[in-house]
């Protein structure tokens, strides 16, 4: 189609615009996620993340400094100061002292307290509380505004995610949980896969080809079926549920996918290589140690990110073969299902857990998207 | 001990045993059961090369076999036998598939994993197809893709909080925090809906979460496919007049038939295990039960390993005709 948009300028843009669109539609999810997890809960709940980039008009209710800070001047009691935080730059459109009534007044006018004086507030937050007796009582009087407020992110639900110590709130925990998981649980499979592949690949044996065939069809069977056996079967042997058990179910699981992968690739290697080494008097194990496995490096590493991204993102395994009634080796995806179910309100917490553990594997997609690509077209055009 | 030191354990035993096994087996071999020398040293090296790729296999083999192939199996075993309280298992022939026949929720499961089916693989191969062919040769055709593919690394579970947001519904007295809830508003809506409530639709609320992450996998697949279409065929098209719908529904689309079928089949396959996404966002409430989840809540909520176990007989059993293709596919390849 392009050779023929490239004179058709219309149908160009048309391509131009449609791309784009789907290219938007695809990333605002993720975007919305990563914006609210900048939001304080206040703010998620209040106002669609897209109004995050603009200022935004809020109701806030304030309070004036306590009467303790207040000073006499000539004869009258004067507590004087900004309502808001320093470096907040808030436009106050209309305030008010009541509840009820709280756009009573406009800025630069001036209210009368009950409990006797007066308070004047201006557009920026400034107030003047004047008054012929001393204030008394222990806190400010309270102030109700709606003030324009400039975009406002911060980092405080990340410091809370990951740093907060005791709180059930923390991901630190569940994030170290999963990265022991899924390190072991894809290292192990390749060496132990990349063994098999070559022998599929280039030694020649009785049976050969009805293995692949097998590796073939177990590509395909749901890990479902191998759910209460395997528990079963590791409960009997004394694993229980744990690490162990979790790293042995994974390398199961990964092993077809890593057979095919690798053993694809080394059959396309050349042939005159590795019959020359052999002619040389290599033995097998120099063959594969220091021939194949150097020039496969690019099929392993498309396995290995395959194997890790699954096992990053897992949840089943993890649920059935590792976490126990304690919860103390609580994967991240687990906790944040946890999060949906019991605290589904908590945006805030949720938004930046769920990012937490999606920016690791974010990460690895953007650094080897390459031998991402590489490994879904070996595994999957035939 | 500390778990993460536990796994360098692991990985360092792991690793060093996978290569001590290869290493001292192989001696074993060469050294002391088949000696390259002596009167024998010919018939011995035929000997050890005949053993040695069963070396090479066996730890593969074996954890294929007891992690895949014996619990096919052995679920079968269960599916038609009954837990005796006390411990022991009684065999109930095929009561278990009669009791989850007679389950309106598994027949919810089935209709709505029929839905999926049918909606998720053509959806993601049609939004991957259209996304190759328009980003094929455009300037910023690989930034546009790559961002397009970036949902595949993201998990089930992220993705279902990220979507649970788009979908999240408010009073309607306030401001709607969900998009989709803001848009219906904006386009003149009255009442915020909670789509994940509303039965039949809300299975393509789920559906639409896989959808976006598997759009990403079929693009990347076809993209390649569509590249590898020999130039003068489109080029011949062109000098003939064709348009570019012509070209791309008559010339393509037909030259990468076989590639659309493993695209469609690869998701079909995934369809069948979706379970986090449900679990996430529903847990088969309102309507949306599908058969993995159904056989979770089985297995581990209600406890019952006979009627889990039949329900993932079922799954296995939608498998089984795509098993059989790829094998025999597979087999056509290698001769």
């Amino acid at each position: 189609m392009s050779e023929i948009a490239g004179t058709r300028p219309a149908l160009r843009w048309a391509v131009h615009a449609s791309v784009l669109f789907l290219v938007v539609l695809w990333v605002v999810p993720t975007l919305g996620l990563f914006i609210s997890s900048f939001r304080t809960a206040d703010q998620i709940a209040t106002s669609g993340w897209w109004r995050a980039i603009f200022p935004s008009e809020q109701n806030l209710t304030l309070r004036s400094a306590a009467p303790d800070t207040q000073v006499q001047e000539n004869g009258l009691y004067v507590i004087e100061g900004n309502l808001f935080d320093a470096g907040t730059k808030a436009r106050i459109s209309k305030w008010g002292i009541s509840s009820r009534e709280i756009d009573a007044f406009e800025p630069g006018q001036t209210a009368e307290l009950r409990k006797g004086g007066t308070i004047t507030v201006q557009a920026n937050g400034d107030y003047r509380m004047e008054n012929t007796q001393a204030f008394t009582g222990s806190r400010g009087s309270r102030v109700f505004v709606t003030a324009e407020l400039p975009p406002e992110f911060t980092l405080d639900n990340y410091h809370k995610v990951l740093l907060a110590e005791d709180s059930t709130d923390s991901m630190a925990k569940a994030f170290f949980n999963t990265l022991t998981v899924t390190i072991p649980a894809t290292i192990i499979p390749i060496l132990v896969a990349a063994f098999a592949a070559y022998a599929l690949a280039w030694m020649d044996f009785p049976g050969r080809a009805l293995l692949i065939a097998a590796v073939v069809g177990l590509l395909v069977v749901p890990l479902q079926l191998a759910l209460i056996p395997l528990l079963k079967f590791h409960l009997n042997i004394g694993i229980g549920k744990g690490y162990l058990g979790v790293w042995l179910a994974h390398t199961g699981f990964g092993m077809p996918l890593a057979i095919y992968l690798l053993r694809n690739y080394m059959a396309g290697l050349p042939r005159d290589l590795i019959e020359n080494a052999r002619v040389d008097g290599a033995t097998e194990f120099q063959i594969f140690t220091k021939l194949i496995l150097p020039l496969s490096f690019p099929a392993l590493a498309s396995f290995a990110i395959f194997q890790f991204l699954w096992t990053w993102n897992d949840l089943l395994v993890a649920k059935v073969f590792l976490i126990d009634a304690s919860g103390e080796t609580t994967v991240m995806t687990n906790s944040i299902v946890e999060l949906l179910g019991t605290r589904g309100g908590n945006w805030e917490i949720l938004a930046t857990a769920a990012f937490v553990s999606i920016a690791v594997p974010l990460v690895v997609f953007f650094a080897m998207q390459k031998y991402l690509v590489r490994g879904l077209l070996a595994g999957s055009v035939k | 001990m500390h778990p993460a030191i536990q796994g360098l354990l692991t990985i360092a035993i792991g690793v060093s045993g996978c290569i001590g096994y290869f290493y001292l087996s192989n001696q074993v071999l060469d050294k002391i059961l088949f000696p390259a020398r002596g009167p024998n040293a010919g018939r011995n090296i035929n000997r050890a090369n005949m053993i040695r790729p069963w070396l090479f296999l066996f730890p593969a083999l074996a954890a294929l076999g007891l992690y895949l192939a014996y619990p096919v199996v052995e679920t079968l075993r269960l599916s038609l036998t009954e837990r005796v309280p006390g411990g022991g298992y009684e065999w109930v022939g095929l009561d278990n598939y009669a009791q989850m026949v007679a389950e309106p929720k598994f027949w919810e499961a089935m209709r709505n994993n029929m839905l999926w089916l049918i909606v998720v693989p053509a959806l993601s191969t049609a939004f991957g197809l259209l996304v190759a062919q328009l980003t094929d040769r455009i300037r910023w055709g690989s930034i546009a893709k790559s961002l397009i593919f970036m949902p595949m690394a993201i998990s089930f579970v992220g993705a279902s909080v990220i979507w649970k947001l788009v979908y999240d519904t408010r009073p309607v007295e306030q401001d709607q925090i969900g998009m989709l809830n803001a848009l219906y508003i904006f386009f003149g809506g009255t009442e915020p809906q909670t789509w994940l409530t509303i039965p039949l639709w809300n299975n393509f609320f789920l559906m639409i979460v896989l959808i976006w992450i598997q759009t990403g996998f079929a693009m990347v697949i076809l993209s390649a496919a569509l590249r590898g279409i020999p130039e003068e065929t489109v080029e011949a098209a062109i000098l003939d007049g064709a348009s570019p719908f012509q070209i791309f529904f008559k010339i393509k689309v037909p030259q990468i038939k076989t590639t659309i079928l493993v695209v469609w089949t690869t998701i079909t396959i995934v369809v069948l295990k979706v379970f986090d996404i449900v679990f996430a966002m529903t847990n088969g409430q309102w309507e949306t039960q599908v058969l993995a989840n159904y056989m979770f809540d089985k297995l581990f909520r209600a406890n019952d390993w006979g009627v889990g176990s039949a329900a993932a007989m079922v799954i296995m059993l939608l498998v089984t005709p795509i098993l059989v293709w790829n094998v025999r596919n597979a087999r056509k390849e290698m001769e």
